[in-house]
This record gives C-alpha cells, structure tokens and sequence, in this order.
C-alpha cells in the first residue's frame, strides 16, 4: 500500500482536519526512497504555509519531573484563549532492539473530540532524548496548522541543547531538590533556557532552599542575544497552581522575540535543521570535508530556508567536488 | 496435649453482582449455609466514582459486584440483614468515605447504634495505582481520604477496622515475597505517618490507630516461602511498632491479617487442577499458628472463565470447613516453632525486605516512591521475569507449560453454564432505577449538601459528616466523586513499563523476531507503531504492561495508552499516532459491550484497515459475536507464550498492508 499524497488535500491539512493531519505525518515520517520526492514536496509546500502567529515552545527535563502533567494544565488555559494547539512527545529508542516506549500520551489529558489538538508520540532513533531531524519535519507541518506547539522531551544532559535549535521558547522542568541546579551550571547549559519551572513546588521546605539557589544562578546570567532575562516559574503540576504564570511567562517570551527579529532566529533554525540532514546523511566525515559545522553553517548564513531538501543538495555539491578535486584514493568513498 | 483449640477464622466469600436486590438474596443464602462474615464486592463503576449512567461506566455495571450509587441501594443491600449484628467487609478504595457514609446512614435507618457496628473498609490507595487501578484522585488528597475514614471510626465506630492494608495485588502484579514485605510495610508506615500528624486524632489514641490497621494478603502456590513470608510479616511489624512508633501494648502490634488466595495463576486448561492450587496456598496461611489468617476466602476453581456460580462458591467454602472441622490443626500451637529451616529461610527474607524498605524510606517513602514510578517499575520487572520462566519452563504450571496431554473436563463440558453471567438488561435496569431516585430527592437539599462537602474538602475538615449529610440527602456516589474530583484533580499512575529491562541475553527467538520487524518496517517506511490500551474501568493492567514491554523487546514502538479510556479516546490515539495495530485488553467480562464501541469509533475516523488484538477472559461462545474483519486475533491470560502473540501480530501487520515477510 503506498501513500499518494496527493490523496492527501493541502487545504484539509492547513485546516487541521485531523484525518488528513495524520495522514500527512505519515508521509513525512516514511523512510522509503520512492516516497522522498512527495516528501520534499510537502515540506516545501508547508514551510511556505507556515502560520505567523505560531509559537513553539520546548518542554524538557529530567523524567518524572512532571512534564506531561504540566502540558496537560498548559491545554485549557490555552483553549480558553481559542488557541490551538499541537503536541509532539519525543522518547528516547532502545539501541539494541530499536523499539521504544511512547508513554506520555496517557498522561497528557485532553477532550478526543476537541477538533483543535493533536498529539503525536514519536520515538528519537539514535538521539537520546533528543530531536531527531524527522521530528523537525513534522514540526514543519505542526508550524502550519497550530497556534501553539509544544515539543516534549526528556532532558538526559546534552539534549537539552539539541532542542535549542529547533523551538522558539525552551522551558526546563526540575523538581526541588533533585540537584538539577547543580548539574546544569555544571554542564554550562543553564544559558539555554528562556524559562525554568520548578514543579512541584508543593514540597514547600525543599522548594524554597532550591528557588533560593536558582535565583542566585539565574541572577549572575545576564541577557541572552535576543536581549532576555531567564524567568524562574514554579508550579505545582498536582495541585494545579502556578500554570497561569507559566503561560504568562511563555506569552511573554513569545512577545519578546516578535519584538526582536523573530524570523532571523527562526531562519538560524533552520539553518541548524539543513546541518542536521546533512550530519546525518554524510557523518562525521562528510562535515569534515566541508571544513566543520561552523564552516557549514558560514556557507549556509547568507541563505533564506524555503526547502532545507534543496539547501541539503548545494552541500552535496560542494561535499562531492571536494571528494574529486582532493583525488582520495576511491576506497575512502566507499563509506557511504 | 492439653490446650485450648484455637478459634476458627471468619469464611468469606468475595461476592456481589447486577443489583443490590440479586445480592442481597445471595448474602442471605451464604449466611444461611454457615458463612460467618459478608464480604461485598462493587461494582467497577461505584469503585471509580461514577453513576451508571456515565459514559465510562457503560458495560461495567453489575459486572464485577454490585453497583452502589446511594443511600437506597445499600439499603436494599441489606435488607433482613441486621447491619449492628454482622462483621461486614468491604472492598472499596478511593470513594471509601462515601460508602462508609452509605452504610451508616443504611445502619441508622435500621435503628442501629453506630457505636456497635464492626466490619473493615479496605480503603488502601497506594497499591490502587500500583496494581488494582481504581484510583480516583492524586496520591495526597488521597492520602488525606483514607486518614479521614481513620480518624473518623477511631473517634466513632472503635471496633471498625479502617483500612486493610493489601499485598495482595502487589503479588497479582508480580511483585516477590521480599517486594510484597517492603512496599506493604512502607505503604503503612505512609499512612501511619499521615495520621500521626491529624489534630483530630488524640496522641493518646495513637496507639489504638496502629491496632486497628489490618492488613490483606495473598498467598502463592510455593507456599512453604509463603508461610515464612507471613511469619515474618508479623515480626517486621512488630517490631517496626515497637520501635519506631513506640507502641507498647503487644496486643496493638498484632499483625492481623485476611486472606484470598492467588487466583492469578489459577489456569483454564484443565481448570479441575485448580482446586488444588487453591488448597496448597490455603495451606500457608491456616498451618503456622503464630500467623494464622483472620479471615479468609478462597477463589473459586473456575475464576479465569469468569465470575463463578454460586455452587462454585459453596465449593470453596466447603474447603475451608473441611480444615477447620474435620482436621486436627486447630488443636495443636504453631508446628514450625523450632524449626531451623524455617528460621533460616524468615532470615534471609527479613533481610532483603528491610534493606529493600531502606531504598523506599530513603527516597522519602511510599508516597515519593510512588510517584517517581520507582515501585511500579519493579513490579513489571519482577512480572516480565515471571512470564520468561513460565516461557522457557523454568516454572513449571501442571497442564499448561507441562504435562499438557490431558483427558476432556467434564467439568467444562457445559462450558456456557459453568460460570455467572449478568444479564445485559440489568445496566438499563440500573439506569433506569437511579433515574427515578434522582427524579425522588429534595433538589434543594441535595444541592445545600454538595455545597457542604465541597466547603469542607476545601476547608480541610473531615469528610465524613459532611459524606455522612450527603448520603441523607439522596446524593449519588457520582456526584460526591465529581465534587472532590474538582477540587483535587483526577491522575495518572505512572505506568511503569518505561526503564524495565529486558533480559540479559537476546535468545535466538528474539534475535529472529527483531530481524522479522525490520523487514517488515522497511517494506512498511516507518516502524512498526502499536497501539495498546484499556478500554472500560478494568485496572487490571499487568497483560496489557506485559506486551507492551515484550513490544518493545522485540523493536515495535509502542504507544501505551493505559487504562480507563472511552472507546472514544482509543480510535483518537490510534488515527492522530499513526499506529499500523491496536492492542486491547479487557478483564472485566465488558469485552461485547466496549469493543463494537471502539470498532465503531475507529470506523468513524476511516480506520477500517487498522486491525485489531484483543487480550481477556473471553468466553468461547462470545467469540462469533464479534467483528472478527478487524479484531484479528484473541488472546488469553493463559497465552503466555509471548514471543507467539509477538511473531502473530507482525502477521496480521503484514496482512493488513499486504506485505510477504519470511517464514518465522
């Protein structure tokens, strides 16, 4: 059975009609050759129709820190606001089975016959925890259809990073006590998020000693590039409070990078997105030869992302006239 | 020898079913053949907290015990059943505030004196969400339902027994002798802590707290493990009393205990076999006098075909009378005094049970352990271990991994009578009843005592009166769950599966199963995604967490969707997921109720290619009238050849997109 996307119509998709959603996701997660070309397509096409108004917000941290109940309270504020919302959950694929557990669904709740949500769960080969670039992919398709998408992630250390170059907003849940605080100042990453949640703020003794903490770290960093201040949130995901400002707080980051050039941060993501393609069609030794990421990301800077399937072959290009002029003997081509 | 007999434990029969009217009559035949205690079983809805008439609700009613939805019922319930003179037991969790105050109000309508009324309300959260499932609301509102129930009967009903502190399902779910020691002691201890901090409970009367926590148990077929398990449940609570809450009457340190045996390994394959399993594991809770069971019921032989018949019931109880009455055991003391076997085997298990509390306690206890999912992923390990063995026949089930060639039962011969079935007419009847009772009640008054539930769930006070006000008024068991639902929030237990490790080494069955999927997800584009959920109120989670860990093994993805879902909320996972199959389990008997529900819902989203497999107790005359087009393939619990139903559900993908894949 193959998928004709063009069974699939664009302007069922752009009004989010469910069937035609999933449908589309299908597509974009499929892997076989014969369906690139619809693929890249369909990408093309989207990215062209992405909403303006859009918002991606990143949620991630370390499991059992309340995520998914945290997006679950996330949903009716939003939908009170008559904003629509798409939701991708991303867990981490054994590498030895390459099976996966895509759990969080069941603890995300919401009304099955509200026509303006959708979740997907999707399992992150080969990234741990991470943003595979499929799920970029999907993300575009999210990007034309929902007022406010959210990607969750479990955060396992470096991860958290990966999701920095895909979101516009990043948000880190913690939990009081948990020595995440520490861990993050060690591993340099508390520059990456625009927002940290404590949840589960109900264990109100330790709660106050870890914000206590945060506060002095977040109080020594300064603004980041686009001018920002990291806002401290805490929640009791259980007990249903502090959501309002959590959303308020991601409302306001929003606001800010709108204010900001918004789109140039966007592009850059984008950019990122076309590295990650090639990363992994070409490994390691292909951005080698194009002289490393930072090199890669020069050539690509100057360019406006329509298709990162079409930006990926200029690499190519390039990538195979270094191959040719630098006469390598023929066996070292033989790894891709 | 020259002593005095030891006194006979309570019998019981775990009963309940279709209305309050049908078990009443029930009750008042077991009274009349000898039983000496009732012990009631609700219905899925009632234990949930819903009407009848909730969505969820459809297909569970009467199924599995008797629907319970206000004041009426349990009078009815009990009707020329006198409430002060009977010990009554009760199987209820999270609503147990309520039906406590359903059946005071029923007392007081006899004319009781509430004073005098004895009986035990299993009002046990914890294990709800690692095992049982009916759970309502979040571990700590919870938490503060159950101290309020123990708050309420210290000060008011002294002989009741407030909560029944439960290792049963914990060993349904899997868990070790050593797990069942730990996690039931730590779990008391949380609520033992919890009432320590009540004001409305006199440090005075403390102590008598800690006497009148009980506790339920289950015992498995290995039962000389099982009877040091339960003698060394008596000393590690003694002790943990003595010393740590610093009871010193030895009488309120008494580890009191009832008992159902394990029905989960009860087999429908030469189900005759089961009346010895059941008398095997009665065995380690009657021969140790030092900790011997309270009470007692024992399953009966045909409980994995169903609910069963009264004459299966009498069966059971009959087993019991015979120990008591025609053997010489209650005439000796306890026969293992001395033995150093016995000693050695109560060491070692102390041992490791108190090293695993330590892991609990130092995580915070049983409420952190609880919800950083850290007990329930130890379950479904200790589960997936069992299954393995089962599997490769290092434990060995007579007449099913072993000795499997046997003559046909005439028992089962009538296979469609041999076990109860409700009537599908008695939901509407029950509908149609609560109906009439809302249409009956004061409007005025019903609302003023919502109110005054809602100001004092608010307020902190104890639920009870307010419950108690409630129940007068003709409030339904819906309404007063709706009212604290909105105030605590509803929750999702964690489930477990995720982080369970899978064996050491991949045999070669898993090595070919893996390389069949990969074939299969590059003839397919994308992994091979399943789907597997609950449809109904059924908790009974460990089939579905079974698979769903075996799917993974072998390189599915695996949505794991969970329990509680409306046939609605399935078909929406499976279109916005994308998922190639669904996985549906149901216990409850509910399966031909739920599942035209879930097909209807799925071809409403133009699912009609995504097959279906069903796991349940699904009797055989059942099965024609399903849509066998979409549910391909139905399993049992006595399927516990994993890696089959793995291999059957990559062929029914395959099928369905009509791929060819190599033989297994």
């Amino acid at each position: 059975m193959t998928v004709d996307p063009f069974d699939i119509r664009l302007a069922d998709i752009l009004k989010g009609k469910k069937a035609a959603v999933a449908q589309a996701l299908n597509l974009l997660e499929d892997k076989k050759p014969s369906s690139l070309e619809h693929r890249v397509k369909l990408v093309e096409t989207l990215s062209l129709n992405a909403r303006p108004e859009r918002h991606v917000i990143g949620i991630t941290g370390p499991p059992g820190v309340g995520k998914s109940t945290l997006i679950s309270q996330l949903i009716p504020k939003y939908r009170d606001q008559n904003k629509s919302i798409g939701i991708i959950t991303v867990d981490p694929s054994s590498k030895r089975s390459g099976g996966a557990l895509l759990g969080d669904r069941t603890r995300i709740a919401y009304d099955p016959k509200d026509v303006d949500i959708f979740i997907r769960s999707m399992a992150a080969a080969g990234h741990l925890g991470g943003v595979a670039w499929r799920t970029r992919q999907c993300l575009t398709l999210f990007e034309s259809v929902y007022d406010r998408i959210i990607i969750e992630t479990v955060g396992v250390g470096q991860s958290e990073t990966e999701i920095e170059d895909v979101v516009d907003t990043v948000v880190f849940v913690i939990q009081p006590g948990s020595g995440d605080v520490l861990q993050f100042m060690k591993a340099g990453i508390m520059e990456v998020p625009h927002i940290l949640v404590m949840n589960k703020a109900d264990l109100k003794s330790l709660a106050e000693k870890s914000k206590n903490e945060l506060e002095a770290v977040a109080s020594i960093g300064s603004a980041d590039k686009e001018g920002w201040n990291l806002t401290l949130a805490m929640t009791s995901a259980l007990e249903g409070w502090g959501v309002e400002e959590f959303v308020a707080a991601i409302e306001t980051h929003g606001l800010h990078l709108k204010k900001r050039n918004i789109s140039e941060k966007r592009r850059q993501n984008r950019i990122k997105w076309v590295y990650m393609i090639f990363r992994e069609r070409f490994g390691s030794f292909g951005v080698d030869v194009l002289g490393g990421e930072k090199n890669i990301l020069r050539i690509l800077n100057p360019r406006d992302i329509i298709n990162p399937f079409e930006e990926v072959q200029t690499l190519e290009q390039i990538f195979w006239k270094a191959i040719l002029d630098s006469r390598l003997p023929s066996s070292s081509s033989s790894i891709f | 020898m020259n002593q005095i007999k030891d006194k006979t434990w309570l019998m019981r029969t775990y009963s309940g079913y279709a209305s309050a009217k049908e078990s009443n009559t029930l009750y008042r035949k077991n009274m009349a053949k000898g039983q000496t205690g009732l012990s009631i079983a609700f219905d899925l809805p009632t234990q949930t907290g819903y009407d009848s008439d909730h969505i969820l609700a459809h297909g569970e009613v009467g199924k599995l015990g008797v629907p319970m939805r206000n004041y009426e019922d349990m009078e009815v319930l009990f009707d020329q059943i006198p409430i002060e003179k009977i010990n009554t037991s009760m199987t209820i969790n999270a609503p147990t505030a309520w039906i406590l105050a359903l059946y005071i109000t029923a007392a007081k309508k006899q004319g009781a004196v509430i004073s005098r009324l004895r009986g035990t309300v299993q009002n046990d959260i914890l294990k709800e969400y690692l095992s049982r499932g009916t759970y309502i609301f979040p571990p700590k509102p919870s938490m503060r339902l159950t101290a309020d129930v123990i708050s309420y009967t210290i000060n008011n009903i002294p002989k009741w027994n407030p909560i029944n502190i439960c290792s049963y399902h914990l060993q349904e779910s899997g868990a070790t002798p050593v797990q069942e020691l730990a996690y039931t002691l730590a779990n008391a201890m949380s609520v033992l802590d919890t009432v320590k901090e009540r004001e409305d409970v006199r440090p005075e009367d403390f102590p008598k707290v800690v006497g009148r926590i009980s506790f339920f148990l289950n015992a498995g077929i290995r039962f000389v493990e099982e009877i040091c398990k339960i003698r060394v449940f008596t000393k590690m609570w003694d002790q943990l009393c003595k010393d740590h809450y610093g009871v010193e009457d030895p009488k309120l340190r008494q580890f009191r205990y009832g008992v159902q045996v394990n029905s989960l390994n009860l087999t429908q394959r030469q189900p005759e076999n089961n009346v010895a399993r059941i008398i095997y594991e009665f065995l380690s809770v009657v021969l140790s006098k030092n900790a011997r069971a309270r009470s007692i019921q024992l399953p009966a032989w045909n409980e994995a075909f169903g609910l069963p018949r009264k004459w299966d019931q009498q069966w059971s109880l009959r087993l019991q009378q015979i120990m008591a009455f025609e053997t010489d055991l209650l005439e000796y003391d306890d026969i293992f005094e001395g033995s150093e076997v016995i000693a050695r085997k109560e060491e070692e298990l102390e041992e490791e049970a108190a090293a695993e509390l330590k892991i609990i306690m130092e995580m915070g206890g049983a409420i952190e352990a609880l919800e950083n999912g850290y007990m329930k992923r130890k379950l479904v390990q200790s589960n997936a271990k069992r299954l393995r063995e089962i599997e490769t026949e290092k434990r060995i089930v007579v007449g099913v991994n072993k000795f499997v060639e046997g003559e046909p039962s005439p028992l089962t011969e009538n296979m469609a009578q041999s076990f109860l079935t409700v009537d599908d007419a008695v939901e509407a009847d029950q509908i149609s009843s609560l109906e009439r009772f809302r249409k009956s009640r004061n409007k005025d008054k019903v609302a003023f005592a919502l109110d005054h539930l809602r100001q004092s769930v608010i307020g902190g006070e104890n639920i009870m009166d307010a419950g108690i006000k409630c129940a007068e008024a003709g409030v339904t068991t819906g309404e007063w769950a709706d009212t604290l639902r909105d105030v605590f929030g509803e929750y999702r237990a964690p489930t477990g599966i995720s982080g369970v490790l899978s064996a050491k080494l991949d045999n070669e069955k898993i090595v070919r199963l893996r390389a069949r999927i990969q074939q299969l997800n590059e003839a397919l584009g994308r992994n091979l995604k399943l789907l597997i959920g609950k449809p109904g109120l059924d908790g009974h989670s460990n089939g579905a967490e079974q698979i769903a860990v075996k799917a993974k093994e072998v390189g599915m993805e695996v949505v794991y969707e969970g329990i509680r879902l409306t046939p609605e909320k399935i078909a929406e996972s499976a279109l916005q997921e994308g998922v190639h199959v669904v996985g549906l389990s149901i216990l409850s008997g509910s399966h031909l109720s739920l599942l035209p529900e879930v097909i209807h819902c799925m071809k409403q989203r133009g699912l009609d290619d995504i097959p279906i497999v069903l796991g349940g107790i699904i009797p055989k005359q059942d099965i024609p009238k399903m849509d066998l087009n979409m549910i391909q393939r139905i399993y049992a619990p006595r399927d516990f050849d994993l890696n089959r139903i793995m291999n059957e559900i990559i062929d029914v993908v395959a099928r369905a997109n009509d791929i060819k894949l190599s033989e297994t």
